[in-house]
């Protein structure tokens, strides 16, 4: 029987298995670090940064929807400076991937944060695309082809670590985007991010969210997100990471399949804080029963209806 | 400290018109809790009712090691709960947050719930040393009452408010804490429900120059502090005010802290 390796290698990030948490739902691992190991997790994406700390929106935040939820929690964040002196120090203490996620108003911003992020000690940068810019109308960064091919090109002068960037799903064409990103100069591509809803009492009338719109996230999501990633890892060449909805191994077992080098773990990590090492067990029992010794194999191993 | 439990179901049986009382066996919750904490429940498994559900901690039998949880019957999760049967495991995290001081200086004390907020408050009247302990509560009409024998038995006075007056004094439970509140001379205010009600306990409490502690209610991601969903605006010690998190710098604050929008 030959040993199963649970490592990958994602554009130059050494991690010890494919499972990472996504950005916003693991904070900077101190509260998950109560119930689970961290050495046990491959990556840790943490809360989305941004230059300055972020107040975030007015509550309520969240919303159960069928299979899902909707949050818009607005990047409350205590800035990348903060991360930097406090939260770094603390998730070093183990054997597990930083990546830091950031976001910002303008590309001028983007670009401080990518510069000041290639001097700490972190492993990976990943780019959150989905937030309106400023500058142009407030159109997300990451909807159109152009806006994703500045932001990545712009960016990829000023980060000296590998570069991450996360899609948004709001998109006509999620394979245009990521061809756009591959040939502005991204290392890897990560996605989905959530999709926008919303959710009406209709009692009051009024949308639960303070906010009146949200991001989905959760199971609900999982065959749009597989679709995407299925899209995505055909066109172009770079690692894809795959997210959204993943609970157990044999969802992101179908991610590999569909075409992902890794998977990151979200909305479960808030149900289940030990979801991510649960994921991980998962994927390793598949590996056993169908004789897989690397998860590289089993990524785009996808047999298509003809 | 807060652990991942699966614990047996003792018995779910119904205490009042939709609302249940759930006794769960748990040496770790019976033993670590303080009043005002809560436990996070998923109530099934699977995607339905995805997220969990917070229920605050109403007693707990540390000598038997368990505890009991009311809950009001209000969408999915709540009537998922309300199926339970004993026998059957309960997955929960908890103890959540953080809970009232019960500062042994506080002599002379208020508690102030309202609907389902009353909960905590019992845990509360049970391990508080005052000497002196008015309870104040309110529900909606006399269906909802519920808990009467064991407030009466844990305070010196007890006072109830329905707002159709079918029970006890005819309007709002804060109504009967300004009544009392000059000649009574609280050192402490405790205070659980609505947040209309927290607010206006809160300026009385201000205006009196006595402390108050309210717990507060807001929806919950993840209820262990990694989401940020679940925010509540405060004062720092600077003046400024911040959004911090309801599950793990509450679910209770110093009144004066908490910036009632
Ligand atoms: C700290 C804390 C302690 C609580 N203690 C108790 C208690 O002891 N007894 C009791 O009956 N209720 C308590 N609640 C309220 C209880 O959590 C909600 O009634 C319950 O989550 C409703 O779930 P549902 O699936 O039945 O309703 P649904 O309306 O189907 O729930 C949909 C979503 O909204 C959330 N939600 C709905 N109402 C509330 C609410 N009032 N507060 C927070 N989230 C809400 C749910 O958690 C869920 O995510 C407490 C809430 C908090 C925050
Ligand atoms: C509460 C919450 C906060 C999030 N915050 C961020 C964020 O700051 N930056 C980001 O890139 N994605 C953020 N996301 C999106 C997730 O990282 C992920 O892309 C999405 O939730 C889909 O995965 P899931 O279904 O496994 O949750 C957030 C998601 C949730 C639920
Ligand atoms: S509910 Fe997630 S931080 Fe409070």
């Amino acid at each position: 029987m030959r040993e199963t390796d649970l490592s990958v290698d994602i554009c130059g990030v050494k991690l010890k298995n494919p499972v990472i948490a996504a950005s916003g739902t693991f904070g900077f691992g101190r509260e998950h670090a109560c119930y689970v190991d961290l050495n046990k997790i491959g990556g840790i994406s943490v809360k989305g940064l941004t230059l300055r700390p972020r107040e975030g929106n007015k509550p309520p935040r969240v919303a159960e929807t069928p299979a899902g939820m909707l949050n818009s929690v607005g990047l409350q964040n205590p800035g990348v400076r903060h991360f930097i002196e406090n939260e770094i120090p603390f998730l070093r203490q183990y054997s597990t991937a930083i990546i830091a996620n950031i976001a910002g108003n303008t590309i001028e911003e983007y670009c401080e944060m990518a510069e000041i992020l290639s001097d700490a000690d972190i492993d990976a940068i990943e780019l959150n695309v989905s937030c309106p810019n400023v500058k142009a109308g407030c159109v997300a960064f990451g909807n159109t082809t152009e806006g994703i091919s500045e932001i990545t090109s712009q960016v990829r002068k000023y980060c000296r670590k590998p570069l991450i960037v996360k899609l948004t799903p709001n998109v006509t064409s999620i394979s245009d985007i990521a061809a756009a990103a591959e040939a502005a100069g991204a290392d890897a591509i990560s996605l989905i991010n959530t999709l926008l809803g919303m959710a009406i009492d209709i009692e009051t009338r009024r949308p639960i969210l303070a906010n009146n719109t949200g991001g989905l996230s959760g199971p609900a999501v999982k065959p749009v997100a597989v679709r995407m990633v299925y899209e995505v890892s055909r066109t172009v060449k770079i690692p894809v990471i795959g997210m959204g909805g993943i609970f157990t191994g044999s969802d992101a077992v179908e991610f590999l399949i569909a075409g992902a080098s890794a998977v990151m773990v979200g909305t479960a990590n808030l149900v289940y804080p030990d979801a991510c090492i649960k994921v991980c067990e998962g994927i390793e029992q598949y590996m056993k029963r169908h004789g897989f010794s690397r998860v590289a194999d089993i990524t785009g191993s996808l047999i298509l209806n003809t | 400290m807060s652990k991942l439990l699966r614990e047996v179901i003792i018995g779910v049986e119904k205490a009042a018109k939709g609302i249940y009382r759930m006794t769960v066996a748990s040496a770790h919750i019976s033993s670590n809790a303080v009043p005002g904490q809560f436990v996070n429940i998923k109530c099934c498994d699977g995607t339905q009712a995805l997220l969990r559900r917070p229920v605050s901690i109403c007693s707990v039998d540390r000598a038997e090691g368990k505890f009991d949880l009311y809950f009001q019957v209000k969408g999915t999760g709540t009537e998922m709960l309300a199926r339970k049967k004993s026998g059957e495991f309960l997955d929960i995290i908890g103890p959540l947050g953080n809970g009232f001081d019960l500062d042994i200086a506080h002599r002379r004390i208020a508690v102030v719930g309202g609907g389902i907020g009353i909960f905590p408050l019992l845990f509360l009247l049970n391990e508080s040393k005052a000497v002196v302990k008015r309870s104040y509560l309110g529900f909606r009409s006399s269906e909802q009452i519920l808990l009467l024998e064991e407030f009466r038995q844990r305070s010196t006075s007890l006072e109830t408010a329905t707002e159709d007056g079918s029970f006890g004094t005819k309007g709002f439970v804060t109504d009967l804490l300004e009544r009392d509140i000059l000649s009574e001379e609280f050192d402490m205010i405790y205070a659980c429900g609505p947040y209309p009600m927290l607010r206006k306990v809160s300026e009385i409490a201000e205006k009196h120059g006595i402390r108050c502690q309210v717990s507060m209610e807001q929806r919950m991601g993840c209820g262990f502090g990694a989401c940020l969903t679940c925010a509540c605006k405060t004062y720092a010690d600077d003046g400024t005010s911040h959004y911090v998190r309801v599950c793990s710098d509450g679910p209770v604050f110093n009144s004066k802290e908490v910036v009632f929008e």
